[in-house]
């Protein structure tokens, strides 16, 4: 009796928090796709699946998803493989550990907003003074508008090496814990056995004693991918060009007078589906 | 963990805080009347704003927004807990919904002294949901000294600028700057009307479905293509600073901008409409304007009203005052616009002229969020992408019919 009045006690703020802040507008999102609700989260109108027709029939909302899984395609190995070796690297120093580790992670508290501005106004603006563009300059190149041009599509390298600056440092993090949790006794046992420090351990002891890690990692790159919205929002703001699906969604149901309450959320829907149903396949391929 | 336990307290205090103070009104007439605005940039409006509010016979409480005023305003409406009054654009979801009242009444002293292109940006159905307070407006701005020495005319036609702005592409200096996205967020709207289109027309129809369209819109792609674009500049177009920096002969930007031009450049510029492309357009400015709505939900609404034809119909000097005194705006009432000195000379008297002559409302009230994103599209793939303007106008087109269909029926 006392122990269930105390656990009330200490999870039931919390659960209710939860549940008011989290699972009502989750629950109350999945309602609104299925009305008519423009300007109004208290729609009459009930639509049946019909937003969720529109949003599968609508051009860029389906163009933006497939760009998306395609940035997924590049992004997720790049990042993974960047931040793990990158964790070897700082694993594997003897002294100034903790210096690097912090300078590796330091860009990760910085604000994605205040990195975008760096990035688009001082290092890729398109004017002769700004930073690529003087490097371009001392090897006689002509000035380029970096997030302007499509062809080639320069703006994807702006916003790649924004993000890997950003992110690469939390991954890193992830990485060294998990390779701190490496029992010493399986390296010596190896060398025991035979087996070269280097690539032979890498491979047979370090990756799959990581396999945990690597997942989690994994995972969490995979749902960032698709939920990309800060630094595109800030850097390329609404054009049709590498436009994430949240950016789309954004001013559906809510930037400049959009309030289709109905269409954002199927299209919120959606998009939960689909990063429901390719984390899980994932999870299949990797854990199997 | 913390944090939401904390944000759970902090929401039970403001509670009890809001109980205690919510009778605060002053004198006996009930609840203070609620006003937003806006964040304006310039100093002095803030204060200006209160004063007016103090002078008026009931009790007015002013709220400044500063950061997201149109989504802060949008979800206040939503949820009931809005202001009285309010200042915004007009949208026509907001009528058909029911967010705000028809002002008719409200204007109908003074209709006839508003300037008529921007009372429509404030009309649906003909009926006037907003009073226009201030009006803002788009123009081309031109060194006279960079023309005259690349031999260049002011141009007056669509082409003799793509001319001009290739002749004046020298060296570090580009031709024009419309923004860093090549003119697709300012441009789209000025290239239909060059050829005589509009977004949508009076009868509710489709106003650019036309081959012309993929001709004006072209030109804007040859302007991307030829290079003599400023693009990727650090300020965008909204800002001066390429401009009065040399970084280009001519600029698109807007009339809030000439007394920081006039401080860089004295008397070395110029200011022109965008110009026609062929015999069936007419150059063009987009103008905009806020006006004062009253929000539907309020439970004063006829103390609202009233408040709103005081402030903006009957006190025309707090009218002057809010246009002239702080910023650079056009007064909305050609009354007020016609006598400031202020606007008698240079580059605001042809601005003034601009706005009676050549007005489009930049984003009619039926110039919905899902036709401007469509359409946007579209123009940023024919001018960064070289995209088939036929092709590409012929998906607006179709996106933009189910749209009206959707509003008018």
């Amino acid at each position: 009796m006392r122990h269930a009045r105390a656990f009330w006690l200490f999870v039931g703020p919390f659960a209710l928090g939860l549940a008011v802040f989290v699972y009502l507008p989750i629950g109350w999102s999945v309602l609104l796709s299925f009305f008519d609700a423009r300007n109004t989260v208290t729609p009459s109108t009930f639509v049946g699946f019909d937003n969720y027709a529109d949003m599968l029939t609508d051009g860029p909302f389906l163009r933006s998803l497939g760009t998306f899984s395609l940035f997924a395609l590049f992004v997720v190995p790049l990042t993974f493989v960047l931040s793990l070796a990158l964790a070897l690297l700082v694993n594997g120093i003897r002294f100034m550990r903790a210096f690097f580790r912090s300078v590796f992670f330091l860009p990760f508290a910085c604000s994605y907003v205040v990195a975008s501005l760096v990035w688009k106004l001082s290092i890729f603006n398109g004017v002769r003074f700004g930073l690529a563009n003087t490097v371009l300059a001392w090897f006689g190149a002509d000035p380029v508008a970096w997030t302007v041009s499509t062809s080639p599509p320069w703006y994807w390298l702006v916003l790649v090496t924004l993000r890997l600056w950003l992110q690469l440092g939390f991954y890193l993090l992830l990485f060294i814990a998990g390779l701190q949790r490496i029992p010493q006794v399986l390296y010596e046992a190896a060398w025991v056995d035979g087996a070269r420090p280097g690539w032979q351990t890498l491979r047979f002891i370090t990756l799959p004693q990581l396999r945990t890690t690597s997942v989690a990692v994994l995972l969490l790159l995979l749902i960032g991918a698709y939920q990309a919205f800060d630094e595109f929002y800030n850097v390329l703001g609404n054009g049709p060009f590498g436009r994430p699906p949240l950016v789309y969604l954004y001013y559906t149901a809510l930037g400049s007078g959009g309030q289709d309450f109905g269409h954002g959320t199927a299209g919120a829907v959606i998009l939960s589906l689909l990063i429901a149903g390719v984390t899980l396949a994932q999870g299949r391929v990797f854990t199997r | 963990m913390i944090s939401r336990r904390r944000l759970l307290s902090a929401g039970a205090a403001t509670a009890l805080l809001a109980a205690c103070g919510s009778n605060t009104g002053r004198g006996g007439g009930g609840q203070a009347l609620r006003q937003w605005y806006h964040a304006y940039g310039e100093p002095g409006v803030q204060q200006a704003v209160e004063r007016y509010a103090k002078s008026y016979i009931a009790p007015v409480e002013v709220q400044w927004n500063p950061g997201d005023y149109d989504s802060k305003l949008a979800t206040s409406l939503l949820s009931g807990t809005g202001p009285d009054v309010f200042e915004s654009t007009l949208q026509v979801s907001a009528v058909r919904s029911g967010q705000i009242v028809p002002l008719d009444d409200v204007i109908s002293a003074a209709k006839d002294d508003f300037t008529a292109s921007i009372l429509a940006g404030h009309t649906v159905d003909g009926h006037v949901y907003g009073v226009p307070q201030a009006v803002d407006m788009q123009m081309l701005f031109y060194r006279k000294s960079m023309l005259e020495k690349a031999g260049v005319q002011p141009p007056s036609t669509v082409d003799e600028l793509v001319d001009a702005a290739r002749k004046l592409t020298t060296g570090g200096v580009k031709g024009l700057f419309a923004g860093n996205d090549g003119g697709v967020e300012v441009l789209g709207g000025p290239a239909l009307w060059s050829a005589g289109l509009d977004y949508v027309t009076p009868d509710h129809k489709v106003g650019f479905d036309d081959p012309a369209a993929s001709s004006a819109l072209a030109k804007l792609r040859q302007l991307y293509e030829g290079g003599s674009l400023l693009l990727g500049s650090v300020k965008d177009w909204a800002e001066p600073d390429a401009f009065t920096q040399g970084l280009v002969a001519m600029q698109w930007t807007g009339l809030w901008t000439v007394p920081a031009v006039q401080k860089a450049l004295g008397d070395d510029f110029g200011v022109l409409p965008w110009p026609k492309l062929n015999a069936a357009g007419r150059p063009s400015v987009p103008v905009g304007a806020y006006g004062s709505m009253v929000n539907a939900k309020s439970p004063r609404v006829n103390d609202a009203k009233d408040f709103v034809r005081w402030l903006w119909v009957e006190q025309t000097d707090y009218q002057e005052d809010f246009n002239l005194s702080y910023g650079f705006h056009i007064p909305p009432r050609k009354s007020l616009s016609e006598k400031a000195d202020k606007l008698k000379s240079g580059a605001a008297a042809d601005a003034v002229k601009f706005v009676r002559d050549n007005a489009k409302p930049s984003n009619p009230p039926d110039w919905t969020s899902a036709m401007r994103t469509s359409f946007k599209d579209a123009v940023a793939r024919i001018v960064r992408d070289g995209a088939n303007p036929d092709q590409e106008l012929k998906t607006v087109v179709s996106k933009v019919n189910d749209e009206l269909k959707r509003i008018y029926g």
